[in-house]
Order: structure tokens, then C-alpha cells, then sequence
């Protein structure tokens, strides 16, 4: 019988139960993901839905900082973007969101098997992660600019 | 005569290889200084004259670029593309940082899956790191979105430099190694089995000195969340100089952080306003190609030389932040 070099020898990858699920769960959400960004991307640019601030005048307010763009634009932080979702340019946010948003997703689909395996300090771990990052996506946590 | 035609063939075929490395150096730095000298010549008003369109179109262009140079140099993307975007582009830096944490974040959500899978990437090593990097990122971002733009840029030009002076200093351990486990990493299981496919050799891997690596994952969290720069060129030697982690391990499952790290501060910045679609979609979608061709040429090329290129790129990228936030060269 003839040995393979050890090289090439085909061996089960080292990956936990957890990590295949997130794994999995990531590929297929990054997918939905970046579909999402592209296609609303080509929405915003073939000029389909008319964005809220024209493409032409954005010019005059992207090398402003962030708190003067949104007192000379009219926006206010956090989620509002949500009513202007019809529009060109806020219909994108919903791809960039969706992105931001996988890894919490992720955690969920973890959290309840570290505790079926009484793996109680990663529960927690991936609990408190799921809330920072819910307290981050949530808007509660902003600056009052400079 | 078949054997003279194959070397003919790939020479010809490094020869070019070579050629598009070096017009995507040449151009990134071409393109760079044309749009920075458009944009600030006081005879053309900023960003009136040149159609909008430009704006995506050159975002694509030197995105695109900096992707292969980013692959060629073993860097990531985010730590090229604010400091050049940010220098010489029109873009205020606070919509930059945003940008330049979704390149970083798109890039970690493609790569993470793959890593994850093949067992390169270690989830039990990942989540007690990602948890204080996360939560220290967003702390970074908000102090980054509060301070003025002068301070952030001169913070941004001494970080630039700073990573320089790791890159140039920094030693990588193929596998350290690790007498005893700590008593924290024991506690959490931390620890693993990897084999190197390449050379046949299975390694059982553990790490030490956690407490220390984790104190600095809060710098670093603060750091990628401020300047929205990834933070790669941190993760990996503290998770391999100094806890111990296998190098490949440690690159992966770094790569893997950011897809967390980055997610938490990109919130802050998406919720703050300073997140354009106009330059984040050509940004993404401009890095993402590089790479795959940066891969592509990764193959033929001398890493040692290219990385003299990527550093020579940051100096220069980190003295224009540094002396832009100074007022010297506007």
C-alpha cells in the first residue's frame, strides 16, 4: 500500500460546530449583503428613484465635516435616514445596514449553543458582544460634534 | 523549442505582471496628485468644476489600486485608503474614517467565512479579543467624531508613521513558542490544533501573556474606531509576538476581528451621518477587485520589495496627514 506524502494528506479542518454555523451563516449574509449595496448603488446612479439631495449639488457638502453636512442638509443622526428609504441615494443605507448588521446576526445563531453545551462563559461573551454591538447600531450612543 | 517557447512565456508573463504593479503604483500616486491639485489650486473652486461623476469614477480608480498594492504589501485596505483618501482627495476626513471602515468590514465579511472554515481563524481565540476591541472601537469612534479635525489629522499622521515604524521593526514568529498556557486562556480554552498544509506539519498551538494582549486590544479597538483604519497591522503581532498564537492563525483570525471590531465603529459612524453612498459603494466594490487581482500577481512578485513600496506609500500618505493637520500643506 502506497503512503501519500504527508503533504497532501487531506485531514478534517479543526473547526468547531460554532464556527461552521457562523461561518455559514456570514457567507450568506455578506452575499445578500453586497448584492443588496450594488444593486441600490445602480439605482442611485441610473437616476430610478430621485435622490433626496441631488448628485449634483453633493459636491458642495462632502468636504464639509460631518455635523456642518447634516445642519446644511437638513438630516439629523441616528435612524431618521429610515423615512427617506424611497429615495436614490438613502435607499443605498439599506445594503450598507444590512452589512453592519451580519455580525450580530452571527452571534445570535452561536449564543444558543455554547449554552446546550453549558459553555456558559462564551454565552456570555457572545450575550454582552450581541449587546454592544445592538447598543451601537441602535443610535443611543452619538457625539455632540465638533 | 517547446522549453524555450514556456520560459519565453513566462517571462513575458512576469514582465507584465510587473508592468501592472508598477502602473498601479505609478497611477495611484498620478491620480492622487492630479485630483489633490485640482481640488486645491484656488483658480478651481473646490469640486465645482469637475462633474460629479469624476468623484465615483476616481474613488474606483485609486481604490482599485490600492487594493493590489495592499495584497502585495500584507496590509489591509483600510490602513491605505484613509490616509491617501483622506490626503488627497476632496472627501472631509469624517466621511473618509466612515468609508474606510466598510472597505475594512466588507473586506473582513468576504475573508471571515473562508477562514472560519478551514479552521485558520479560531473562534474561542476571536470572541473574548473581539469583545474589548468592539467595545473600545466604538469608544475611539465617538472621541474621533468629537474632536476637531486638525487634532484628528495630526493623531492620524503620528498613527500613519507609528505603523511604519512597526512594520519596518516588527519580527514574525512562524510558531512562537509557548511554555505554559496563563491561567486566563487556560480558563477560556483557548488553544488549538493546526496543521500546516504546506510543509505536513500539525502544530497544538496555545497562548500566554492574555491579560497583557487584552489591554492592548483596547488601544487598538480605540484606534480603529478613531482613525476607521482596520486594524490589522496591530492584531497580528500582539496576537503573535506577544500571546503566541501560530502566525497564520494569528493573521486569520485578525482578519476575522475586523469583521467585528469594524461592524461596532462603522455603527457609530453610519448613525452619525458620515457614511456617503456615493463614495462607499466605488470604494468597496474598487478594493474588492484589486485584491482579487493583487492575489493574482502575489504569486510573481518579491514581497520584500513590494513592502519597501507599501511603507514608502505610508510615509508619505502619514507625513501629508501629520503636516495637513499641522496647516503646513493644506
Amino acid at each position: 500500500m502506497e503512503l501519500k506524502p504527508s503533504a497532501t494528506i487531506q485531514r478534517k479542518p479543526p473547526a468547531t460546530e460554532e464556527q461552521l454555523r457562523y461561518a455559514r451563516l456570514l457567507r450568506l449574509l455578506m452575499r445578500i449583503g453586497l448584492i443588496m449595496l450594488i444593486v441600490t448603488y445602480a439605482i442611485y446612479m441610473s437616476g430610478i428613484l430621485t435622490p433626496r439631495i441631488p448628485v449634483q449639488e453633493l459636491s458642495r457638502y462632502w468636504s464639509l465635516p460631518v455635523h456642518e453636512y447634516l445642519s446644511a442638509t437638513g438630516l439629523k443622526p441616528g435612524w431618521s435616514w429610515v423615512q427617506f428609504i424611497g429615495t436614490g441615494d438613502y435607499i443605498n443605507f439599506s445594503g450598507v445596514v444590512f452589512l453592519a448588521a451580519a455580525t450580530i446576526w452571527c452571534y445570535a445563531a452561536i449564543f444558543p449553543m455554547f449554552l446546550r453545551k453549558k459553555d456558559y462563559i462564551y454565552a456570555a461573551i457572545a450575550a454582552l458582544e450581541i449587546l454592544v454591538l445592538v447598543a451601537a447600531a441602535s443610535g443611543i450612543l452619538q457625539t455632540g460634534g465638533h | 523549442m517547446l522549453s524555450s517557447i514556456r520560459k519565453l512565456s513566462s517571462a513575458l508573463t512576469r514582465l507584465f505582471h510587473l508592468g501592472l504593479l508598477c502602473a498601479s503604483i505609478f497611477c495611484c500616486i498620478f491620480v492622487c496628485a492630479v485630483v489633490s491639485a485640482a481640488a486645491t489650486d484656488p483658480a478651481v473652486p473646490p469640486s465645482s468644476e469637475m462633474p460629479w461623476w469624476v468623484w465615483p469614477l476616481v474613488l474606483f480608480v485609486v481604490t482599485f489600486f490600492l487594493g493590489i498594492v495592499a495584497v502585495l504589501g500584507g496590509v489591509g485596505g483600510g490602513v491605505l485608503y484613509v490616509p491617501i483618501v483622506g490626503g488627497f482627495l476632496p472627501f472631509h476626513l469624517d466621511f473618509v474614517r466612515g468609508a474606510g471602515l466598510l472597505v475594512a468590514l466588507a473586506g473582513a465579511l468576504a475573508a471571515g467565512p473562508g477562514l472560519l472554515r478551514k479552521g485558520m481563524a479560531d473562534l474561542r481565540l476571536a470572541l473574548p479579543v473581539a469583545l474589548i476591541a468592539s467595545t473600545s472601537a466604538i469608544a475611539g469612534a465617538l472621541v474621533g467624531l468629537a474632536l476637531p479635525t486638525n487634532v484628528v489629522q495630526i493623531a492620524l499622521g503620528i498613527s500613519i508613521l507609528g505603523i511604519v515604524a512597526i512594520m519596518m521593526m516588527a519580527k514574525k514568529s512562524e510558531f512562537p513558542e509557548v511554555k505554559d498556557a496563563d491561567a486566563l486562556s487556560t480558563a477560556l480554552r483557548i488553544h488549538g490544533v493546526y496543521h500546516e498544509v504546506s510543509t505536513g506539519h500539525t502544530v497544538n498551538w496555545k497562548v500566554h501573556r492574555t491579560p497583557q494582549g487584552l489591554v492592548l486590544f483596547v488601544l487598538i479597538g480605540i484606534m480603529a474606531g478613531m482613525f476607521g483604519l482596520g486594524a490589522g497591522w496591530a492584531n497580528v503581532p500582539v496576537l503573535n509576538l506577544l500571546m503566541g498564537a501560530p502566525l497564520k492563525v494569528s493573521v486569520s483570525t485578525s482578519k476575522f476581528l475586523l469583521s467585528i471590531t469594524d461592524a461596532s465603529a462603522a455603527w457609530i459612524y453610519i448613525n452619525g451621518g458620515a457614511v456617503l453612498p456615493l463614495m462607499v459603494v466605488p470604494s468597496i466594490v474598487g478594493i474588492m477587485l484589486g485584491s482579487m487581482v493583487g492575489v493574482r500577481i502575489l504569486a510573481r512578485t518579491k514581497p520584500a520589495s513590494i513592502r519597501l513600496i507599501v511603507i514608502g506609500l505610508l510615509l508619505f500618505a502619514g507625513s501629508r496627514a501629520l503636516l495637513k493637520g499641522l496647516g503646513i500643506w493644506n
